[in-house]
C-alpha cells in the first residue's frame, strides 16, 4: 500500500461538498442517470472482483467448492505473522503520535509567530511526495546503520522514516483544520486571560481541530499499515514484508489472502469512518 | 440565426414578441413550486416577478427558459407552442445571478459565443460582439477576462452575451442580487434603458421590491406558486389587492381597528375600506407611512393620535420617524426638513389620511421598525 | 509579549530584535526533517557523484544513466507509467464525472469517495496478491490470464487498479468546480451537450486533467512494492533495479548504481511534479 502520492490540489476526501443538487430537464436527467448507473456498475465490478477473489480464496476449504475458516484461524497460530501484525500496529500508533507531536506545535507556532517561515515548512512537508520512498531508502540506509548501533534492532525504529512519509498527508489534513479557525484571535484571547502556551495548545486549539487531528491520524495509520518499500529494503520485518515472505516461501495462499483481506477491510472501515465523521461534524458546525 | 445588423446600436432586428404562460404546474417531490400560474407578457414589455424566496418566481423563469420541464401547462412564444422544445432551441437570452461568464474566454469571446455556436463567421462574430459591448458600455474591456473585471461589469457582459444572439425574449434571474448597493442602482437603470432601446420582451425576477417597482412596466407579486397581483408599479404599491402584497411591497403599519359598515375606525380616525364586503368587528388595518401626518403637539394641526418620537431614519429627501403611541409604534414618512423639527423625545400628534385601506383579520402584530 | 512602550534607544532596539528568535520554535521540526529527509536525499545525490573508491567527486557515474541497461530500465518505467497514467486518467475522469453529477450529499458519493481513498492506498503487496488470486495463471479464481506475467500488460492492469481511484480523488474537485451556470448558459445560447464539452467543459477541465495525469505518472514511476510482489525475479523498471543495486554485493560500481538511478528518478519526478503544480494554479483560478 501507500504507493500513492496525491498532492496539493487536494484529496477530495477532506474537502467540502458543493451546495445544492442541480435541477435539470427530465430528458437530460434520465440520460445522465443511465450513464451513471452503467459507470457505477462497471467500475464497481472491476474493483470488487479482485477483492472478492481474495476473500473467496481465503475461505477455501480442502476440496474446491468447500468453505472453511482454516486460513483465518491460521493467522493467529503463525507466530511470525502475529508478531508482524503487532509490530505494525505499534508502529502505526507510534508514528501517529510522533507526526502529531512534530507537526501540530510547529504549525501552530508558525501561524502565530513566524509566518514568514510557513512557505518553507509547507515545502518541506510536501517534499516527500517528490522523493519516492525507493529513493529515500537508499539514503536512509547509512542513517539506519547508526540507529541500529545506538538504539537497537527493533523494527519499531522504522517510525523515524514513517513520520517523514506521512508528512504530506498529515500536513494537508492539519492545514485544512487550522485554516478553518482563527488561531490568532483564540490564542490572544486565551493568553490575555493568563494561559501559557501549553494550555493554549492543549485546551484551546486542539479541541477545535479535532476533526483535522482525526484525519491526520487515520491517514498516517493507513500509510503505516500499507508500507513495504522502506521496511523491506532496510531489512526489517513488518506486516507487508511478512506477507511478502510468506508468499515466496509457502504454497499455502489461504493465510495470505485472509490477512490481506483483513488488512484491507480494516483500512476501508477506517477511511469510511473518516468520511462519515467528517460530514456529520460539518453539518453541526 | 445571425442577421446582418448594420446600425451601430442594434435597433431591434425584430419587434418584441408576446409570451404567454398558461396553467404552469411544477412540483419537486412533495413541494408544489408552481400552482397553475398564468401570465401574459406583451411585446416589448418588462414584467418583474417579485416575491420572497421559495415563491416560485425563479422556477417560472427557468420553465420559460426550458432549463426545467413543467409538470403541466403551456408556454407560448410569438404564437408558437414551445412547451416541449429543448432549451437550446427556444431562442431566449438569459442572464444568471452570478458565475455565468466562461472564465477561459475573453469578454469579447464570451459575448460572441452564442454566434460561434451558430457557426457565424469570425468577421460577423467580432462585429456583433463589438456592437453589443458598445451597447452596454464595455468596449474597453473586450480583451479582458472575467476575473479581471468587477461584478457589475460581469453582469453587463452577461447581458451583452444574451442579447448578441438576438433572442425573442430576455430573461433575467436576480441579476443584481450579488452586487453592491450602489452598483445595483446604476446597473438597474442601465438594464432598463437597454431593454427599452432594443424593445425586447423581458421577464425580470427579483426579491428586491425597490428594483421591481423602479424598472418594470408591470409587477407580478408572487407567493407560494401563484401571482397575487399583477399590475403597474404604482397600482401594486398604492392599491395592493391583498394584505400579503401590501406588506411585501413597501412598508406598512398594522393598526388595530373597528369595522362598521364601509369604514374602519383606527384610533379615532375613520378610514374608507378598499373592499366593501368586510364583516363588522375587530380587524387589523394596513396603513402606509406616507398616509400618516405628524405635527408637534404645540401646533394647530393636531390630530387624534398622540405619541413620542423614538427614532428617525434618514432616507435622503424624506425621513421615516418611529412614534411610540404607548401600546404600539407607528411609522410615518415626512420630508427631512419637517422630520428635523421633531427630534427624538418630542411629543407629537398624528393624523391618518383617509385613503382607502386594506384590512386583515389576523391578530395585530407590532409594526416593523 | 507586548513590545516595551518606552522610547529609550537600547531598550526599544532589544524589543524589536526579540521576535526574530521566535523561529527557533520550529527547530525540532527542522532538525527532524533535516536528519531524516534532507540528509538521506543529500546522501543519495552525493553518492551519485562520488568516485567509486570513495575519495572525491566525479560526474562520470552519471554516464551509467546513458548505458543501454539503464536506458532500458528507464524506458520500461516510462512506458508502464505513461500507459497506466493515461488509461487511469481517462477512466478515472469518467468515474469522477459520474460521481460529481450526482447528489452532493448522497450516500453513493460518500461510498465512492471513501472507497477511492482506500483503493488508492491499496497498492503494493496485497493488491498483487488479490490479482493473483483473481486472474493469476496458477490459481486464478475467475480466469487464468496467460498474459498475467507479461510486461507491461499484467502489471499494468494492477497499476490501473489504484490509478483510477487516485484520479477520482485528485480530479473530482475540478469537476465539482464546473459551475452549473456554464452548462445552462451554453444551453440557453443554443449549444448542445457536445458543443458544451467541446467549447466550455473540455477546455476548462483540460489543465486539471493534464495535471492529474502527470500526477498519476509520477505515482506509477515511484511505485515499487506492487511490481516486486508481482514479479521478483526479473527487473523491469528502475525502482526494482534500485533495490537490486542496493542489496547486491557485487562490485563497487553497484554501490553508486543505486544512487545514480535514484538521482535519475528524482530528476524526472521533480520535473513532472513542477509541471503539475503549474497546471494546478491555472485550474484553481478557473474552477475554484
Amino acid at each position: 500500500m501507500a504507493e500513492v502520492t496525491p498532492l496539493a490540489g487536494g484529496t477530495a476526501l477532506l474537502e467540502e461538498t458543493p451546495a445544492r443538487p442541480r435541477r435539470m430537464q427530465t430528458r437530460r436527467r434520465r440520460r445522465l442517470n443511465l450513464f451513471r448507473y452503467v459507470v457505477f456498475v462497471a467500475f464497481g465490478l472491476f474493483f470488487v472482483l479482485p477483492i472478492y477473489a481474495m476473500v473467496r480464496f481465503s475461505l477455501q476449504g480442502v476440496k474446491p467448492g468447500e468453505y472453511s475458516l482454516k486460513a483465518w484461524r491460521q493467522i493467529a497460530s503463525s507466530p511470525d505473522l502475529v508478531g508482524a501484525i503487532e509490530i505494525t500496529l505499534e508502529l502505526a500508533i507510534i508514528t501517529c503520535v510522533v507526526v502529531l507531536l512534530l507537526l501540530v506545535p510547529t504549525m501552530i507556532w508558525v501561524r502565530l509567530r513566524v509566518q514568514w517561515i510557513s512557505r518553507t515548512v509547507e515545502f518541506l512537508c510536501l517534499l516527500p511526495l517528490t522523493i519516492p520512498a525507493i529513493v529515500l531508502v537508499v539514503g536512509l540506509a547509512p542513517v539506519y546503520r547508526t540507529i541500529r548501533q545506538h538504539a537497537g534492532l527493533s523494527a519499531l525504529q522504522l517510525f523515524w522514516a514513517y513520520a517523514i512519509l506521512a508528512l504530506p498527508y498529515a500536513y494537508r489534513a492539519l492545514a485544512a483544520g487550522l485554516d478553518a479557525i482563527d488561531i490568532k484571535t483564540l490564542s490572544e484571547a486565551a493568553r490575555s486571560l493568563g494561559a501559557n502556551w501549553l494550555t493554549v495548545m492543549w485546551r484551546i486549539i486542539a479541541p477545535n481541530i479535532r476533526q483535522a487531528l482525526l484525519n491526520a491520524t487515520l491517514l498516517t495509520g493507513a500509510l503505516v499499515l500499507g508500507e513495504f518499500t522502506i521496511a523491506s529494503l532496510l531489512l526489517y520485518t513488518n506486516l507487508q514484508v511478512e506477507l511478502y515472505n510468506i508468499s515466496r516461501a509457502t504454497l499455502n495462499a489461504g493465510v495470505l489472502f485472509a490477512t490481506s483481506a483483513a488488512a484491507l477491510i480494516f483500512t476501508f472501515v477506517l477511511l469510511l469512518i473518516l468520511s462519515f465523521a467528517g460530514r456529520r461534524r460539518r453539518g453541526r458546525g | 440565426m445571425t442577421s446582418s445588423v448594420t446600425e451601430a446600436h442594434s435597433a431591434p432586428a425584430r419587434a418584441g414578441v408576446e409570451v404567454r404562460l398558461q396553467g404552469l404546474h411544477r412540483r419537486y417531490g412533495s413541494v408544489v413550486a408552481l400552482d397553475g400560474l398564468d401570465l401574459t407578457v406583451a411585446p416589448g414589455e418588462l414584467v418583474a416577478l417579485l416575491g420572497p424566496s421559495g415563491c416560485g418566481k425563479t422556477t417560472t423563469l427557468r420553465l420559460l427558459a426550458g432549463l426545467e420541464d413543467a409538470d403541466g401547462g403551456r408556454i407560448t412564444v410569438a404564437g408558437r407552442d414551445v412547451t416541449h422544445l429543448p432549451a437550446s432551441k427556444r431562442d431566449m437570452g438569459m442572464v444568471f445571478q452570478a458565475y455565468s461568464l466562461f472564465p477561459h474566454m475573453t469578454v469579447s469571446e464570451n459575448v460572441a459565443f452564442g454566434l460561434r455556436l451558430r457557426h457565424a463567421g469570425k468577421a460577423d462574430r467580432d462585429r456583433r460582439a463589438r456592437e453589443m459591448l458598445e451597447l452596454v458600455g464595455l468596449s474597453e474591456q473586450a480583451d479582458r477576462y472575467a476575473h479581471q473585471i468587477s461584478g457589475g461589469q460581469q453582469q453587463r457582459v452577461a447581458l451583452a452575451r444574451a442579447l448578441a444572439i438576438e433572442p425573442q425574449v430576455l430573461l433575467l434571474d436576480e441579476p443584481l442580487s450579488a452586487l453592491d448597493a450602489k452598483v445595483r442602482a446604476l446597473l438597474r437603470d442601465q438594464i432598463r434603458r437597454i431593454q427599452l432601446e432594443v424593445g425586447i420582451t423581458t421577464l425580470f425576477v427579483t426579491h428586491d421590491q425597490e428594483e421591481a417597482l423602479a424598472i418594470a412596466d408591470r409587477v407580478g407579486v408572487m407567493r407560494e406558486g401563484h401571482i397575487e397581483q399583477l399590475g403597474p408599479p404604482t397600482e401594486v404599491y398604492s392599491r395592493p389587492a391583498t394584505s400579503f402584497v401590501a406588506e411585501f411591497v413597501g412598508l406598512t403599519n398594522r393598526l388595530a381597528g373597528q369595522v362598521r359598515g364601509a369604514e374602519v375606525t383606527v384610533r379615532g380616525c375613520a378610514l374608507p375600506l378598499v373592499e366593501h364586503d368586510v364583516a363588522d368587528g375587530q380587524v387589523v388595518a394596513l396603513v402606509r407611512p406616507e398616509a400618516v401626518t405628524v405635527a408637534s403637539q404645540a401646533s394647530e394641526d393636531s390630530g387624534p393620535l398622540v405619541g413620542t418620537v423614538i427614532a428617525t431614519t434618514f432616507l435622503g429627501a424624506t425621513s421615516r420617524i418611529t412614534v411610540d403611541l404607548g401600546d404600539t409604534t407607528i411609522l410615518a414618512q415626512l420630508s427631512t426638513a419637517d422630520a428635523a423639527k421633531l427630534p427624538a423625545g418630542s411629543r407629537v400628534t398624528l393624523k391618518i389620511r383617509p385613503d382607502p385601506v386594506l384590512v386583515s383579520v389576523d391578530s395585530p402584530a407590532v409594526t416593523e421598525a | 509579549m507586548a513590545a516595551a512602550a518606552t522610547t529609550v534607544g537600547d531598550r526599544s532596539a532589544r524589543a524589536v530584535r526579540r521576535p526574530s528568535l521566535a523561529w527557533t520554535g520550529t527547530l525540532p521540526f527542522l532538525c527532524y526533517v533535516g536528519i531524516f529527509l534532507l540528509l538521506p536525499t543529500g546522501i543519495v545525490l552525493w553518492g551519485a557523484i562520488s568516485k567509486p573508491t570513495g575519495h572525491g567527486l566525479t560526474l562520470s557515474n552519471l554516464k551509467l544513466l546513458g548505458s543501454s541497461a539503464a536506458r532500458g530500465f528507464f524506458l520500461n518505467s516510462v512506458e508502464l507509467s505513461a500507459i497506466t497514467a493515461l488509461v487511469g486518467a481517462l477512466l478515472g475522469a469518467v468515474l469522477a464525472y459520474a460521481v460529481a453529477s450526482g447528489n452532493p450529499n448522497g450516500v453513493v458519493r460518500r461510498i465512492f469517495l471513501a472507497g477511492s481513498g482506500v483503493l488508492a492506498q491499496f497498492g503494493g503487496v496485497t493488491l498483487a496478491f488479490a490479482f493473483n488470486a483473481a486472474i493469476g495463471p496458477s490459481g486464478g479464481f475467475l480466469t487464468h490470464a496467460t498474459w498475467y506475467y507479461d510486461f507491461p500488460q499484467g502489471i499494468g492492469l494492477i497499476y490501473i487498479y489504484f490509478q483510477i481511484p487516485l484520479m477520482v480523488l485528485v480530479f473530482l474537485p475540478a469537476v465539482d468546480g464546473l459551475k452549473v451556470q456554464w452548462r445552462e448558459a451554453t444551453e440557453n445560447l443554443g449549444g448542445s451537450t457536445l458543443q458544451f464539452w467541446r467549447h466550455v467543459g473540455g477546455p476548462l477541465l483540460a489543465p486539471a486533467f493534464l495535471g492529474c495525469t502527470l500526477l498519476l505518472f509520477a505515482n506509477a514511476l515511484s511505485a515499487y512494492a506492487t511490481i516486486v510482489a508481482w514479479e521478483n525475479q526479473i527487473s523491469y523498471v528502475v525502482t526494482q533495479q534500485i533495490s537490486v543495486a542496493m542489496t547486491s554485493e557485487v562490485g563497487l560500481s553497484s554501490a553508486n548504481e543505486a544512487q545514480v538511478l535514484a538521482l535519475g528518478m528524482v530528476v524526472v519526478v521533480a520535473l513532472v511534479m513542477t509541471a503539475y503544480a503549474l497546471l494546478q494554479r491555472r485550474t484553481a483560478r478557473w474552477l475554484r
